[in-house]
């Protein structure tokens, strides 16, 4: 059979989220409503000191006087915030020492995913921290890393065991008053990772975390904090998917990354959840923080594929507030259907010969919406900043729209920022000329969308690349390979 | 008394000169009502996040300046492009100058939009064009408000403005801070062709605040070059409002050259209503001081085929702040879109600032986009070249700049026009670009 674009565009439309699935573990949901006596209640069953429910209050009450933001370019009903049950955590909490111990309902859930812990220890070398609805439920390879003197931990225990480290660094990229999302997060997070690399080492593995939005109706807030010590280089890897539920779903996340002189983090997420389906009913609100600091020659890199949720509103961001740093973004963002994102990065360059580089791509099919927002600013005290910056959409069918809104700020002479951007669709010549060679079009389209997002794909760590494959097939299933 | 409050109880008197029965009067009543609504645009609004009136609002300008003070030929001369045989449409203090002007109604109209408003033989023209493409705005709506005087130029089908049209308006007000609101109106019919040159200049060290709106229609396969001068005194300050409608297979260009001037802030808006339309969007800027040069502009892709062509290049020194803002819609039934958009920029101080937001929105799929945007340094190497070879820093330095900008020059089409933007460039750059063109 021949396979054309118009086939493709259809199977798109078609396209039902694949794993959409309901695991039923009873959970221990807090009643709906957001108030003091909640934030309490979130910070007295967590037993934390209280240090922490005094920032968590602050936040709240800075949450309080906020006003939800409405510049994005993104059109959806806004979630009733006092409709939401701020905590959700599986009321069998097991302690693992091996898989065999874990709720075998749970297992099922991750092998549905196609997740095999074992497989990914044994293969990938990879160590897992799961959470599922906010509660980490498996660490592993904890001990490898506690021979290095790395901390990799679900925050709730760093809070309890490395009190002074999480003091000292929560909220410093991120501040509580950063923006009315970031607020409520820092008022009801549940739980999220927290890693840190000591001086001088090189974490050994990629270290990864799964998250899962699972009980219908929970808001889930991740807080995640990466501190990388002098001269220290780890890779964390974060891969989402979410079961499919016809209410919306909030999801509002903070992630702040500390990288310390001569350091070097790489953020790789594959972010997967339930994107409504085709009648863009339902879906995962995804609106995220995530912003890193990078000191002295610190080196900063975002790799984000997104090809989930319904609306997405997420711009990892680099400060580059020491000498000689770099911060990077690469991103393929895939929207569907109904879909709409909003995404993209700043680049605040603070320092002197700061570097750093955007590649951004969005392919958009169906009636979805995707933007490109990015910042690029030079402060008046950054001699010698370079930036490259490049955005290219591609779009499939006349019913979605690809919308690109760079700024660019320049208060410095000796700058360098180049910034292209190109919209366009698969060309009727590229398909034509693969076809002459023998590739049929629906090759001919995976090769083309392929390196379209190769040159993101490839920032990916290995393990993950395979993945993130999978996943833009998921999206644009019928056009990859 | 807050320049807001000032304008709206100058409206009734105002009013008193005016028929208030006619069609017009309605539109300016309803424009004033949304000004009063909309007040003067602030720095919270997304368009003038970077450009804020504050410092030009407090001025206590004298609204209706109506004596119209002599002015001699010869102290003008210099600003108009007197090589070239004109017609001319001057104004000065928004009132119409006959002395200085040369009009004409054989063939086409080039006249006032005065006579334009108040005379029957034009009320079709006026009630098909008039305020139709304009946004209805805060400061478009002000100047609707407030519209009694600009440029009224009407050409039939199948003609050929045969001189090229120059549109002058003077600012004197030696006692006062003044403003002015001048308001155009150009009808270009099917196959015509039609060359403008545009410049607003202030005669006084008073302060000047200007808020213009010009409406351009262009009929089917017509032809309309325009030209903005602006190197305007450090105390003027300029709002270009332009609007342009486009029907099929026309062709419009808009070349703005920005040099002086306070606070200059364009809003070009292009409207793409029929298929196989190109749009020629170009401008050069180049600030010192403390002047802000904020070019806001869109084209708008209605129909397939079309193409745009934007190429801004800007050269910023001192402490001067700069903003592009260039934006791109493209319908989905706009299918086959060409857009390009360049705009590059240098700066040549530490204390200058370049703002750029070059912006697309596509709902098209089988359409050519691109934007490119730069902010850089001239080339050393190049610099250094031309030191060995005996040419003085300052005057490599101009040579590098102009051929920078020289693509933008490279499309104007009247030679005379050509060469004063270069000597005005050269002027401010201050450098002696010994060659001829």
């Amino acid at each position: 059979m021949k396979y054309t674009e118009e086939q493709l565009e259809e199977e798109l439309k078609t396209q039902e989220y694949k794993y959409g699935f309901y695991t039923d573990i009873e959970s221990d949901t807090f009643p709906v409503g957001l108030n003091e006596e909640v934030v309490r209640a979130i910070s007295k069953k967590k037993n934390e000191p209280e240090w922490m429910t005094e920032w968590r209050l602050e936040a709240f009450r800075v949450w309080e006087q906020m006003e939800e933001p409405e510049w994005a370019n993104v059109h959806y009903e806004k979630p009733k915030f006092q409709d939401i049950a701020y905590y959700s955590a599986p009321k069998k909490k097991p302690k693992l020492n091996s898989l065999d111990e874990v709720d075998p309902e749970l297992l099922d859930t991750f092998k549905r995913l196609g997740i095999s812990l074992d497989e990914q220890k044994k293969l990938a070398n990879v160590a897992v921290d799961i959470v599922m609805d906010s509660v980490s439920v498996a660490t592993t390879f904890k001990k490898t890393l506690g021979e290095k003197g790395i901390i990799f931990m679900p925050i709730s225990e760093a809070i309890q065991e490395h009190p002074e480290l999480v003091k000292k660094y929560l909220g410093t990229v991120v501040p509580t008053k950063d923006n009315f999302y970031a607020a409520l997060n820092s008022a009801v997070f549940s739980d999220g990772s927290f890693c840190y690399i000591p001086k001088g080492v090189k974490c050994p593995m990629e270290l990864s975390t799964y998250f899962r939005i699972n009980e219908g109706g929970t808001g889930q807030f991740e807080r995640t904090l990466v501190v990388a010590d002098k001269g220290s280089y780890v890779s964390y890897l974060e891969g989402c998917t979410a079961p499919s539920r016809d209410e919306n779903q909030l999801h509002a996340a903070v992630v702040e990354l500390i990288a310390m002189d001569d350091a070097e983090i790489k953020y790789s997420t594959v972010q997967n959840w339930y994107p409504g389906n085709k009648q863009g009913k339902g879906g995962v609100y995804n609106f995220v923080t995530k912003r890193g600091l990078c000191e002295k020659n610190a080196k900063i890199s975002w790799t984000q594929v997104e090809t989930g949720s319904a609306v997405t509103w997420k711009y990892p961001s680099c400060v580059l507030k020491g000498d000689n740093s770099v911060g990077e973004f690469y991103s393929i963002a895939v929207t569907n259907n109904f879909q709409q994102a909003d995404t993209g990065t700043k680049m605040i360059h603070l320092g002197k010969n700061t570097k750093s580089t955007i590649i951004s791509k969005g392919i958009s099919a169906g009636k979805s919406q995707n933007s490109y927002r990015g910042l690029v600013q030079i402060n008046a005290r950054a001699e010698n900043a370079r930036n490259f910056s490049q955005c290219d959409s591609l779009l499939m069918g006349n019913e979605c729209g690809a919308h690109t809104f760079p700024y660019i700020e320049a208060k410095n002479k000796s700058a360098q920022i180049e910034h292209e951007a190109t919209t366009s669709k698969i060309g009727e010549e590229q398909l034509f000329y693969c076809n002459q060679r023998g590739i049929d079009t629906e090759k001919a389209i995976a090769l083309i969308v392929n390196g379209f997002s190769k040159e993101v794909l490839n920032k990916l760590p290995m393990e993950f690349a395979v993945e993130a494959q999978k996943l833009l097939e998921i999206s644009l299933e019928g056009s990859v390979g | 008394m807050e320049l807001k409050d000032k304008l709206l109880s100058s409206y009734i008197a105002f009013e008193d000169k005016l028929d208030t029965n006619s069609d017009v009067h309605e539109v300016r009543s309803k424009a004033l009502q949304n000004f009063e609504n909309l007040g003067f645009p602030t720095k919270k609004l997304e368009a003038w996040k970077y450009t804020s009136l504050n410092s030009v609002l407090k001025q206590d300008y004298s609204l209706f300046p109506d004596k119209i003070e002599a002015i001699e030929l010869s102290d003008v001369k210099k600003y108009f492009i007197h090589e070239i045989d004109s017609y001319k449409v001057i104004f000065i203090n928004g009132k119409y100058s006959s002395f200085l002007s040369q009009t004409t109604h054989e063939n086409y109209d080039v006249c006032l939009m005065s006579s334009a408003l108040n005379s029957l033989k034009y009320k079709p023209v006026i009630d098909k064009y008039f305020n139709k493409i304009a946004k209805q705005d805060n400061l478009t709506s002000l100047n609707t408000a407030f519209a009694t005087e600009g440029a009224y130029i009407n050409i039939p089908k199948n003609t050929e403005v045969k001189k090229p049209i120059q549109i002058i308006n003077f600012t004197t007000g030696a006692q006062s801070a003044t403003m002015v609101q001048p308001r155009n109106l150009v009808v270009v019919g099917e196959n015509s062709h039609v060359q403008i040159i545009e410049r607003h200049q202030s005669l006084t060290s008073n302060a000047v605040l200007t808020n213009a709106v010009t409406e351009v229609y262009a009929d089917t396969s017509s032809t309309v070059d325009i030209y903005k001068i602006q190197d305007d005194e450090i105390t003027a300050s300029l709002v270009d409002n332009s609007y342009i409608e486009q029907q099929s297979k026309s062709v419009v260009s808009v070349h703005t050259f920005s040099f002086g001037g306070n606070i200059t802030r364009n809003n070009l808006n292009f409207y793409q209503k029929g298929e196989y339309i190109d749009s020629i969007l170009k401008g050069i800027t180049i600030s010192k001081g403390k002047q802000h040069i904020d070019h806001h502009t869109l084209v708008h892709h209605i129909e397939p085929n079309c193409e745009s062509h934007q190429d801004y290049k800007g050269i910023y020194d001192e402490r001067s702040t700069s903003v592009f803002n260039g934006k791109v819609i493209v319908n989905k039934e706009a299918q086959k879109t060409n857009a390009y958009q360049q705009n590059n920029n240098v700066l040549l101080s530490d204390k200058a600032t370049i703002n750029a937001k070059p912006q697309l929105e596509i709902f098209a799929d089988d359409v050519k986009c691109s934007h490119g945007c730069t902010i850089g340094q001239l080339d050393d190497d190049a610099l250094f070249y031309m030191q060995q070879r005996g040419i003085p820093e300052k005057e490599g330095k101009g040579l590098l700049m102009f051929a920078f900008a020289n693509t933008v020059l490279e499309s104007v089409r009247i030679p005379e026009v050509k060469q004063r933007i270069t000597n005005l460039i050269a002027n401010k750059l201050g450098v002696n670009i010994g060659f001829d063109l």
